[in-house]
């Protein structure tokens, strides 16, 4: 059917356009909510910043022994000539950031404690979060007095403020190792975690998809793993990457307090700022500056990459 | 002379990162002191953006509103923000779809009620109270005195609305706008509320816009109706004349849709397919077109305008219309 | 209202007494008992027993822990193991010093905090706003200790412009009346005094802030954008109010609810803050006696009730924040 003069032709081109664009909003009708906010994700400046520091902090952690000059424990007899009680080495050729206080290479140290960290916070985070999410899986799908023990176990967790409860784990323990950091840091989340996955769990349990899911006859088990678990686990996943910047900031504070890793060897920069940045602050702040500056950016990265995931699976913030 | 009279009225919303999206498009209407005018249509053909525009409420960034709303003879959308102020809640008053989000929670009634009499009629809190008591009984708050005193949570959904009303019109406006203010409620109430809002404008003589997607409230209220389509008005006629012709294909789609009790027994209920977000991804043509029962080439191929017809305060923007039910 | 108080006291009670349970089987689970973990490993064998039967470990387990309820429901934690004092003397000497530095410092927080998430909400999407959301991102980023030390190289060493540690200077009067300074010059008149406890007080305040300041920044500043697109902030527009009464009454009421919460969730914070801080500027309250009684052999007595009285201090803030919740948000009353 083609109407009069030069019309039809742009009529028939718009009806087309119509007929695509119906089918289109037929078949695009129930876009997914997570990649609604993996699109928000990537509009969203703060998410890039935050990833790319991520990025870049795995990648030193990873390539660490191609990137460092040096091997981060061996002691350099050109650094430890110069050192005495109030000088520390600075800048020199093959040493970029200098000595640390043992006569090592600053500049390998710090790279190599972008691994350590990376190792820390991580394993803190892990064993944090698997604890916690069994838990609280547990208690949400269990209820009665399973489901309540373990909330009034989180409360008395939850009483004390968490870099309080992780000294108290640490000073518990006979001596201070790097295991007894990363188990006070991550015990300190269990309880965070836990209520988290319960809190989400019984939302759901009363939300209109597991009604659904439960009317239709499927099978109790199936509904936790497959409708439950998997909305719930965003959350944790965000809580994880909050997680993170947390877990190195309590590692240093740790070390700080002389409840950190007593091997001397080991490169993490929490322990750089605690101990020696902290101490010879007045010598070669440097000490102090770098591995402050690294933790902060690292810490920084994760809260932002966590706070932009929060905000894009916020349904008020959809569209 | 029309009391209000919003002329070529268009609101763009400009968000960063999308693309501007004209929500009004050229709105215009009368209303006369007294009348009662409705604004019909779906969720998102932009009755609400319209009375918000009207009022000044919208957002002053991400929004460009542009036409006149002459209220009085005063262009409401040229006057300061402060004048403006000025006029909100003493000339125009509002009142809103959800009756428990539009009252502040932490908040006593009675202040609620008083602080818009402090405002414009310069009474003090003592003597505000006093009026605000008799204006929640006015609008039949039984117990006024100790509502008073009571939060919006201490309600039920009727009462706040009343108490909404009671707001909008405690500094006798001559005009009201409400926007769709019976639509949060239970049935039952629903009823009590329009009755109780034609009582008052009746009795006051203020000018009502009434904003709604529900038909039964139209025929109830309204002396004339506008019917909304993607931000435009598609079809004005006196109450009469729309429910017995309507001229418009959504209209006519619209009134089709409500179920009658002397339709055949077994007779399908029509529906329009498709929904408002089906729109033309081009500003010239018809936004109706792809929903439309009655297409043709010429609906989508350029602008049409909204041309008066030969009713009594009719109008319509429609290339093909519903033909006339000639009288056998 | 009572039976939520009650309620809530009821939760503090148990809540105490796992925490107890759970530190009282913990010692004991110690490699070598709570004798070796009080004397140390290198202990002789004979101070070894005198101490055992001392402090009751010879007696059947639940008698122990008998007595240890007992002894911690009055207030008696035997003697530091450091000092050789009551732990009760050492920790009620300590506990003014914290709290005058934990008040300071959320006095800062909240009297800065408020109005700027206020101002950086009213700035939405602007630049103000989004240096404000740089800022305080990196103030929660920021190892405090660290803040703490750098602080005080800048403003004391080589500047003066503050003391360096310490609560007051040496030699300076003070007459102790309540054990916080500040408020002791005052009280006595001692006004040098006064002055010079609160010059000391400044900057472990403004270092103990930092965190809180920045999470009440962005609470406020989210409360503020959520309450500007409810309904009833557009009713309040809608009535033609003022501007300046629509964000007093309307905005700033609703906005702070959030943040009333949060200031009780920060106590945690301070608790643990403090002991870095405290740390950092020598300050002698309770954050130094937890370093010190962890640092070489660990002051089990003195330890755990710092636990405790931490525990007892954050549930009760917390129940203090419920109350003045009910009373600023009326829809939590009738509950």
């Amino acid at each position: 059917m083609n109407g009069p003069g030069g019309m039809a032709t742009l009529a028939d081109h718009k009806r087309r356009r119509i007929d695509e664009l119906t089918a289109r909003t037929a078949e695009g009708g129930g876009v997914s909510l997570l990649r609604d906010a993996g699109r928000r994700l990537l509009r969203n400046p703060a998410a890039i910043v935050g990833g790319a520091i991520i990025l870049l902090f795995l990648i030193i952690a990873i390539f660490a022994p191609l990137v460092a000059p040096h091997d981060p424990v061996q002691r350099f007899p050109e650094l430890t000539g110069g050192l005495t009680v109030d000088s520390i080495p600075g800048a020199s050729a093959g040493h970029p950031l200098g000595s640390d206080p043992l006569g090592r290479d600053f500049a390998s140290r710090m790279i190599y404690g972008a691994r350590q960290t990376l190792f820390v916070g991580v394993l803190a985070t892990l064993i944090g979060l698997l604890c916690g999410v069994l838990l609280g899986a547990i208690a949400g799908a269990a209820g009665g007095w399973v489901d309540m023990l373990i909330m009034r176990i989180t409360d008395v967790m939850l009483a004390l403020p968490s870099l309080l409860l992780a000294i108290t784990l640490v000073a518990l323990a006979r001596q201070p190792t790097q295991w007894t950091v990363i188990v006070a840091v991550a015990v300190v989340n269990v309880p965070i975690f836990a209520r988290l996955l319960r809190g989400s769990m019984l939302a759901q349990r009363e939300s209109d998809h597991v009604l659904a899911a439960r009317a239709l006859g499927v099978r109790q088990r199936h509904i936790v793993t497959r409708h439950m678990l998997p909305n719930s686990l965003t959350a944790v996943i965000v809580q994880a990457t909050l997680t993170f910047a947390v877990a190195i900031l309590d590692a240093a504070a740790l070390s700080f307090l002389g409840l950190g890793d007593p091997d001397i060897n080991r490169a993490e920069w929490g322990l750089m700022l605690g101990v020696d940045g902290v101490r010879y602050l007045e010598v070669r702040p440097e000490l102090a500056y770098f591995p402050a500056i690294a933790i902060i950016l690292v810490a920084l990265g994760f809260t932002l990459l966590g706070e932009s995931m929060r905000e894009a699976l916020d349904p008020k913030n959809r569209r | 002379m029309p009391l209000l009279d919003v002329r070529d009225l268009k609101v763009v919303f400009q968000r960063k990162g999308a693309e501007p999206f004209t929500a009004v498009d050229g709105v215009g209407f009368a209303v006369e002191p007294g009348q009662t005018v409705g604004l019909v249509g779906e969720s998102g053909c932009g009755k609400s953006v319209t009375s918000l525009a009207i009022m000044g409420l919208l957002p002053r960034r991400g929004n460009r509103v542009t036409g006149e709303v002459l209220f009085e003879d005063t262009d409401l959308l040229r006057l300061r923000p402060q004048d403006l102020r000025d006029r909100r809640g003493r000339d125009i008053g509002m009142i809103f779809q959800d009756p428990l989000s539009s009252l502040n929670p932490v908040i006593p009634l009675g202040l609620q009620v008083a602080e818009v009499l402090e405002r414009h009629q310069g009474k003090t809190r003592q003597a505000a109270l006093r009026q605000a008591r008799e204006l929640l009984d006015a609008v039949g708050i039984p117990d006024p005195a100790r509502r008073l005193r009571e939060f919006p949570h201490q309600l039920s959904g009727g009462m706040r609305q009343r108490a909404l009303i009671a707001i909008a019109l405690a500094c006798k406006p001559r005009l009201l706008i409400a926007d769709e203010p019976t639509t949060a409620l239970d049935v039952t109430i629903q009823a009590q509320i329009l009755a109780l809002l034609k009582d008052l404008v009746d009795r006051s003589g203020t000018a009502l816009v009434m904003i709604t997607h529900d038909l039964g409230v139209v025929a109830g209220l309204c002396d004339t109706v506008n019917v909304l389509y993607a931000g435009k008005v598609v079809e004005r006629a006196v109450r009469h004349d729309l429910f017995a012709d309507p001229r418009h294909p959504y209209t006519h789609g619209l009134l089709r849709s409500v179920p009658r009790l002397d339709a055949d027994r077994g007779g399908r209920l029509h529906q329009i397919r498709g929904s408002v977000s089906d729109n033309i991804p081009w500003p010239d043509g018809c936004a109706f077109a792809p929903r439309c029962d009655r297409v043709i080439d010429d609906c989508i191929g350029a602008t049409v305008p909204l041309t008066p017809t030969r009713r009594r305060d009719g109008a319509l923007r429609c290339t093909n219309p519903v033909p006339l039910e000639v009288p056998a | 209202m009572v039976r939520v108080v009650l309620r809530r006291l009821s939760q503090l009670g148990v809540t105490l007494i796992a925490l107890m349970t759970l530190i009282f089987f913990w010692l004991r689970s110690l490699p070598g008992g709570p004798v070796d973990a009080l004397l140390g490993e290198r202990a002789t064998p004979q101070t070894r027993e005198t101490l055992t039967r001392a402090l009751g470990y010879d007696q059947p387990i639940w008698v122990q822990y008998g007595r240890f309820l007992r002894n911690v429901v009055t207030g008696d934690f035997g003697n530091s193991i450091r000092t050789g004092e009551p732990v009760a003397d050492v920790i009620s000497r300590a506990f003014p010093a914290t709290v005058e530095l934990a008040l300071a410092a959320i006095v800062i927080a909240v009297g800065l905090g408020i109005p700027l998430g206020y101002l950086a909400a009213r700035h939405h999407g602007r630049l103000l706003d989004n240096a404000t959301i740089v800022v305080t991102l990196v103030g929660i980023s920021v190892p405090i200790f660290f803040l703490g030390y750098l602080l005080k190289d800048w403003l004391t060493q080589g500047t003066h412009l503050f003391p360096p540690s310490g609560r007051i200077s040496t030699g300076v009067e003070n007459t102790g009346v309540t054990g916080f300074f500040v408020l002791d010059g005052l009280l006595t008149r001692e006004w040098d005094a006064s002055a010079d406890a609160l010059w000391h007080l400044i900057l472990p305040a403004v270092t103990l802030a930092t965190i809180p300041l920045a999470i009440i920044v962005r609470i406020t500043r989210a409360g503020v954008l959520d309450v500007l697109d409810e309904d009833y902030v557009r009713t309040a527009d809608a009535k033609g109010l003022r501007n300046a009464t629509i964000r007093k009454r309307h905005v700033l009421r609703n906005a702070l609810l959030p943040v009333v919460t949060t200031i009780g969730l920060q106590t945690g914070t301070l608790l643990a803050g403090a002991v870095l801080t405290e740390k950092v500027y020598n300050w002698g309250g309770l954050g130094t006696l937890i370093t010190d009684s962890i640092s070489g052999s660990r002051d089990y007595p003195v330890l755990q009730a710092l636990i405790l009285l931490a525990a007892v201090v954050f549930i009760v803030v917390n129940l203090l924040v419920d109350l003045s919740y009910a009373v600023i948000d009326p829809r939590v009353r009738v509950r």
